[in-house]
């Protein structure tokens, strides 16, 4: 298949295991892709070819298993560098997800870095991993963090920017690429490009992006990316952040340990080159595999299909789910978003919706998606939302829209 | 309703304690109160409790807050099942007596929502009169309690 081309959700749905079942007797509506999707047999294949025949510690052994396996690791890095065509494969660091990306950029960059009275800008659609952190790290070193806010329609408001920027002081601007609870794609080069301006880091969270459009860091002119395998089609445990070199380069590492040093003597320990410095201990090796064969799989259906695909879909749902009573739609038109819809139907509490549509074989998100002060926006203390992704097919959404019609009989 | 798994979990009375919970409201100048938060879902609940002359039998619980049926519901029952009781007595309640009281199958994660309303009585409890905490808080003491 090549890139542009339409794709077929029917067949590749094939190539994913956990279809094969009924879930309380039904056939399984899996419609919570943005917390995790489901994983393909060609990646998990991959992950068990390499603890079968290529399994060794990377970068120790000069035995032939340990070659391979060190091969492995740094063609999956390769693989990450070409998916987010960075610049270098060294400005490639394994992390366990994208919290832990940002995590080793609030501490290695923001520690030592912000000063009293400098401002970390944020979102107010920002997942915590993207909002915690800098909170935290401003909490110690007398930073202020401030937020963007949003419109009326789920998009950032971008009107009082330039107010924000007035003092000169803003030093770190950390917004997600796509919204984990709206859907909302955010315009990252504008707020990369006014971040350079103010002298400030750009910090992007693509975890929610990346498995849906093409993330390209130098287009995005960012200078941290983070993104985590498992959300897509990758194993959990794995995840990656690029950082510019030269700021990579000037920063102390996160964790230390084994394998990130150059030299250790009691005196004084000198650091590794990049990207070892800051991937300290045995890395997640099969994991790391793992991500290179789903960027394998992604690239193979191509990014463009699956956005594609995915705006149909929210086309369709948004239609359909716009027929139940009751309902309210959260989030911007179908053309600005990716494959995610939140909604609440009226007086009925997100987990109770979730638990009766699961016993109808449908599994949907129910929370705060790890997005507080954006349902403090909203208003509510929870939404339901239902996400997508390539594998997902319009049957699904019929039975999501079938379940909320037995909701609401229960609840009647 | 035809289908049995509905019926077991959303039987008539957890739904008509969610529709007409007992004890909804605020007590102004409440002898003891808390606020709990289910981190799950971000559904906060705020108890208050008077006590009777005697300092140590409940006279009333009320409750504010939004939450899902099964942690309305729970919450109702548990402001009948307190009044009457001493502060010692409900700080000790096992769990199981709330439960049984529901007396619906839950998962782990539903678990918390069914106990939000307890664990905040306790709390509140605590506060007012060093009674135990409840589990998983119990060691918390030292540090500050909502």
């Amino acid at each position: 298949m090549t890139a542009g081309t339409k794709l077929d959700a029917r067949t590749l749905r094939r190539d994913f295991p956990i279809f094969e079942q009924e879930i309380h007797g039904r056939p399984l509506a899996f419609l919570d892709s943005a917390a995790s999707s489901q994983k393909p047999r060609q990646m998990l294949e991959a992950m068990d070819r390499f603890y079968e025949t290529s399994y060794a510690n990377v970068h120790r052994g000069v035995y032939e298993l340990a070659e391979r396996a060190t091969a492995a690791l740094e063609l999956s890095r390769e693989k990450v560098r070409a998916f987010l065509n960075a610049p270098h494969a060294r400005e490639v660091i394994f992390v366990r997800n994208a919290t832990e990306a940002i995590n080793l950029v609030a501490y290695a960059w923001g520690l030592w870095n912000l000063r009293p009275g400098d401002v970390v800008l944020v979102t107010e659609l920002e997942h915590h991993s993207n909002f915690v952190p800098w909170q935290f790290i401003a909490g110690k070193t007398g930073a202020r963090l401030a937020m963007i806010p949003l419109d009326e329609r789920g998009e950032l408001d971008l009107s009082g920017l330039d107010a924000v920027g007035r003092d000169g002081a803003v030093r770190v601007v950390a917004t997600n690429l796509v919204s984990n609870s709206l859907g909302t794609i955010n315009p990252v080069a504008r707020l990369a490009s006014w971040a350079h301006e103010q002298g400030a880091i750009f910090v992007c969270d693509a975890a929610q992006a990346a498995p849906h459009l093409r993330v390209d860091v130098q287009a995005l002119g960012a200078d941290f990316v983070a993104i985590s395998g498992h959300k897509m089609c990758g194993p959990s445990g794995v995840g990656a952040l690029w950082g510019r070199s030269e700021l990579l380069l000037r920063m102390d590492p996160f964790l230390t340990g084994g394998h990130m040093i150059s030299s250790v003597r009691l005196e004084r320990t000198s650091w590794g080159e990049l990207p070892h410095k800051f991937e300290a201990g045995t890395a997640p090796m099969a994991e790391a595999v793992g991500l290179g064969a789903a960027i394998d799989y992604l690239e193979a259906v191509g990014l463009e299909a699956i956005e594609a695909h995915e705006h149909e879909l929210v086309a369709y749902a948004l239609g359909r789910l716009g027929e139940v009573p009751g309902i309210t739609l959260y989030g911007p038109p179908a053309d600005r978003r990716a494959g995610i819809v939140s909604f609440n139907l009226e007086g009925i509490h997100p987990h109770d919706v979730a638990q009766i549509l699961d016993l109808q074989g449908v599994a949907i998100r129910a929370g705060h998606h790890c997005c507080q002060p954006l349902m403090h926006r909203l208003g509510v203390t929870a939404t339901n939302r239902a996400s997508f992704y390539l594998y997902t097919i319009p049957e699904e959404i019929d039975q999501l829209v079938e379940g909320l019609h037995t909701v609401r009989k229960v609840f009647a | 309703m035809s289908d049995p798994a509905f019926e077991q979990m959303y039987r008539e009375v957890i739904l008509d304690h969610y529709k007409n919970p007992r004890g909804h409201g605020v007590i102004e100048d409440a002898d003891a109160e808390a606020e709990g938060q289910n981190p799950l879902c971000g559904d906060e609940v705020s108890i208050y409790v008077a006590f009777a002359e005697d300092g140590e039998t409940i006279d009333e619980v009320k409750f504010s807050g939004r939450g899902c049926a099964i942690s309305q519901a729970a919450t109702s029952m548990l402001t009948e099942m307190a009044q009457g009781r001493t502060a010692t007595e409900v700080a000790t309640m096992d769990k199981d007596e709330l439960l049984d009281e529901i007396g619906i199958p839950l998962t782990p994660v539903r678990l918390k929502c069914a106990m939000l309303g307890l664990t905040t009585l306790k709390v509140a409890l605590h506060k007012a009169k060093g009674t135990p905490l409840p589990e998983g808080l119990a060691g918390l003491d030292e540090l500050e309690l909502t």
